[in-house]
């Protein structure tokens, strides 16, 4: 009998022409798409430039998001930018979202650049964000994103597979970001290394498109290659109006695929939960961090600050004021989160409750600007990661959390499980 | 691709900041980084590498960042080739992308102590203990990987294909 395969090792399989692929092989492998930002672009230019004769193999199959430093806060940023523009000017790269377009891992898939089945490199390491659709993605260093632009192929080590089975209904207001944080507690940060984590079950299919790139955002927290889950029809809806295109890879694990490991998740009674610094799977219920008191609430980054994230930590600040000494930042993911966001009424409700609204970008996640953070100072975030000195003084301290948990914080002054301020 | 020196151990989980530390990260020449590889472990390692020549680690080597000094610093501190009971996946790519062989294999720490005398055969996937006597077998890399190492890194083999030279 043929040995089943999972999405990841059909996807590398197809890539590299051949039958199949086994867990451990080495591949060399087409890749379908390469994005760089500004902050691992230039390098990668750099790279390209240095060779005899420099070229990229397929223009159109270039990616280039200006997200971390935009608009730029320095002249070293503003630099690394202009180089990113003569470059796609000098090779003819289309594909060029510059200051405001938005985070690249939302940016990517909302222009409609991925599709299911296809593979995809990204010098930034949440680039697994776009399995979400089906695609084999993932994060590598500046050298081999330049690697990829001058041949078109890269060298892969096949994976081995982690099977998430999610079953459950989520409480109100308990999200995607609770349940990815709740699976980090238990996986731990190195818990699926190497591998490619498949998320399914009724949950997962009960989630937008919004959560599941919340889950496969974070896949990277628990050290894995990528994170998977199969497209259906939210992923085609989404798909169809990014692309304007109608049909897709139809593209699924076969039943009889094995996987080295498989892990069982229940939400049913799931509490929103935090993960507290300096490890994103140091998760906990939020109640359980109800005595610690926020300078700042963050509602930004390719983990979370999608429509629907802005929607639900409207609702709860809707007529509502941020608390006198906390600071609350919102960006959008993207300007078409933005504009959408605007004409539900969503951004007129962060201004009012004294909330300041930046424009799209990486913002302070990553410690870049428009928000980091002094000596002392603490965070409730919506973003991915909490280490030491992620978002400014490295005595700092970031918890990472829901956007619901986020805005309910803004409100009290310190870690609030939702519940508590929408009764 | 044979190469020979002595042991120098380490244990499991060595992360890129004990390779590398992080204030070292705005040094851009390889000479000046290789100064201060494996200072996190332990100050007067830089010092000893090249008289050993090969790493021998445990499990999860090079875990944490994916900055590309790391393997570059080891490289030009005088490593010839890293031994280790398993690699973090971004570390095992930027190590072969930048020239530095690496070879997974199980046991090599239990097995190996530091000082012995090694020899290792990257294309056989093949490591003979001279001080011991015993031999230790690996999955060895496949071709293109050799190939990359080989040339130096996989900028180098990008311009040999790009010459038609493969």
């Amino acid at each position: 009998m043929v040995k089943g395969q999972t999405i990841a090792e059909k996807i590398l399989a197809r890539a590299s022409g051949l039958p199949k692929v086994e867990p451990g092989d080495f591949v060399e492998a087409s890749v379908d798409l390469v994005m760089v930002n500004d902050i691992t672009g230039p390098l990668t230019v750099k790279t390209i430039k240095a060779l005899s004769k420099p070229r990229i193999w397929d223009p159109d199959r270039l990616v280039i998001v200006l997200d971390h430093q935009t608009p730029a806060d320095r002249v070293q940023s503003a630099e690394n930018h202009k180089l990113l523009r003569s470059f796609a000017a000098e090779f003819g790269v289309k594909a060029l979202y510059d200051v405001g377009v938005g985070v690249c891992h939302q940016v990517v898939p909302e222009e409609g650049h991925v599709k299911p089945g296809m593979l995809i490199v990204g010098a930034d390491s949440h680039t697994c964000t776009y399995g979400a659709f089906g695609a084999f993605a993932t994060g590598v260093g500046s050298t081999d994103a330049a690697a990829a632009l001058a041949l078109g192929k890269l060298w892969f080590k096949v994976p081995e597979s982690m099977l998430i089975n999610v079953s459950g209904r989520f409480s109100r207001l308990v999200a995607g970001k609770d349940l990815i944080l709740h699976i980090l507690g238990r996986v731990g940060v190195e818990g699926a290394s190497y591998m490619s984590v498949e998320f399914k079950g009724e949950t997962v299919e009960a989630l937008s498109v919004d959560s599941r790139m919340t889950l496969t955002n974070m896949a990277v927290e628990m050290g894995a290659k990528t994170g998977i889950i199969e497209p259906d029809v939210k992923t085609i809806q989404f798909l169809k109006e990014a692309t304007g295109e109608n049909s897709f890879q139809h593209i699924r694990s076969d039943p009889e695929a094995s996987y080295a490991e498989t892990l069982e998740f229940q939400v049913d009674g799931l509490e929103p939960q935090v993960a507290a610094p300096p490890s994103p799977a140091n998760v906990k219920p939020a109640g359980e961090f109800s005595g610690v008191e926020i300078d700042q609430a963050l509602l930004s980054s390719c983990t979370n600050a999608r429509l629907e994230d802005l929607r639900v930590a409207a609702e709860i600040l809707r007529g509502r004021q941020v608390k006198r000494d906390v600071r609350m930042v919102v960006i959008p993911a993207s300007r078409k989160i933005y504009l959408k966001a605007l004409e539900e009424g969503l951004i007129q409700v962060f201004v009012r409750a004294g909330a300041v609204v930046a424009p799209p970008g990486c913002g302070p996640c990553l410690g870049g600007h428009m928000g980091v953070l002094a000596e002392g100072e603490v965070c409730i975030s919506s973003t991915n990661r909490n280490f030491t000195g992620r978002m400014g003084s490295p005595k700092a301290r970031i918890y990472l959390a829901s956007p619901a948990t986020v805005a309910a914080s803004a409100l009290t002054g310190r870690i609030t499980d939702p519940r508590e301020v929408v009764p | 691709m044979i190469f020979e020196g002595k042991a120098l151990k380490c244990g499991d989980d060595v992360d890129t900041d004990a390779i590398i530390p992080g204030k070292y990260l705005v040094l851009t020449r390889p000479e000046e980084l290789a100064a201060h590889a494996l200072e996190g472990l332990s100050p007067e390692l830089p010092g000893k590498i090249r008289e050993f020549g090969i790493l021998v680690a445990g499990r999860n080597f090079g875990c944490g960042s994916s900055r590309e000094h790391a393997p570059l610093a080891l490289k030009y501190a005088g490593v010839k080739c890293v031994l280790a009971e398993s690699f973090a996946r971004i570390f095992f790519r930027n190590a072969v992308n930048l020239g530095l062989p690496v070879l997974e294999c199980k046991n090599v720490s239990s097995r190996i102590e530091e000082g012995d005398g090694l020899k290792v055969n990257l294309r056989e996937g093949v490591i003979e203990d001279l001080s011991r006597g015993f031999t230790l077998k690996a999955k060895p890399l496949p071709g293109f990987l050799l190939k990359i190492l080989e040339l130096g890194g996989l900028m180098a083999y990008v311009e040999t294909r790009l010459g038609g030279g493969i």
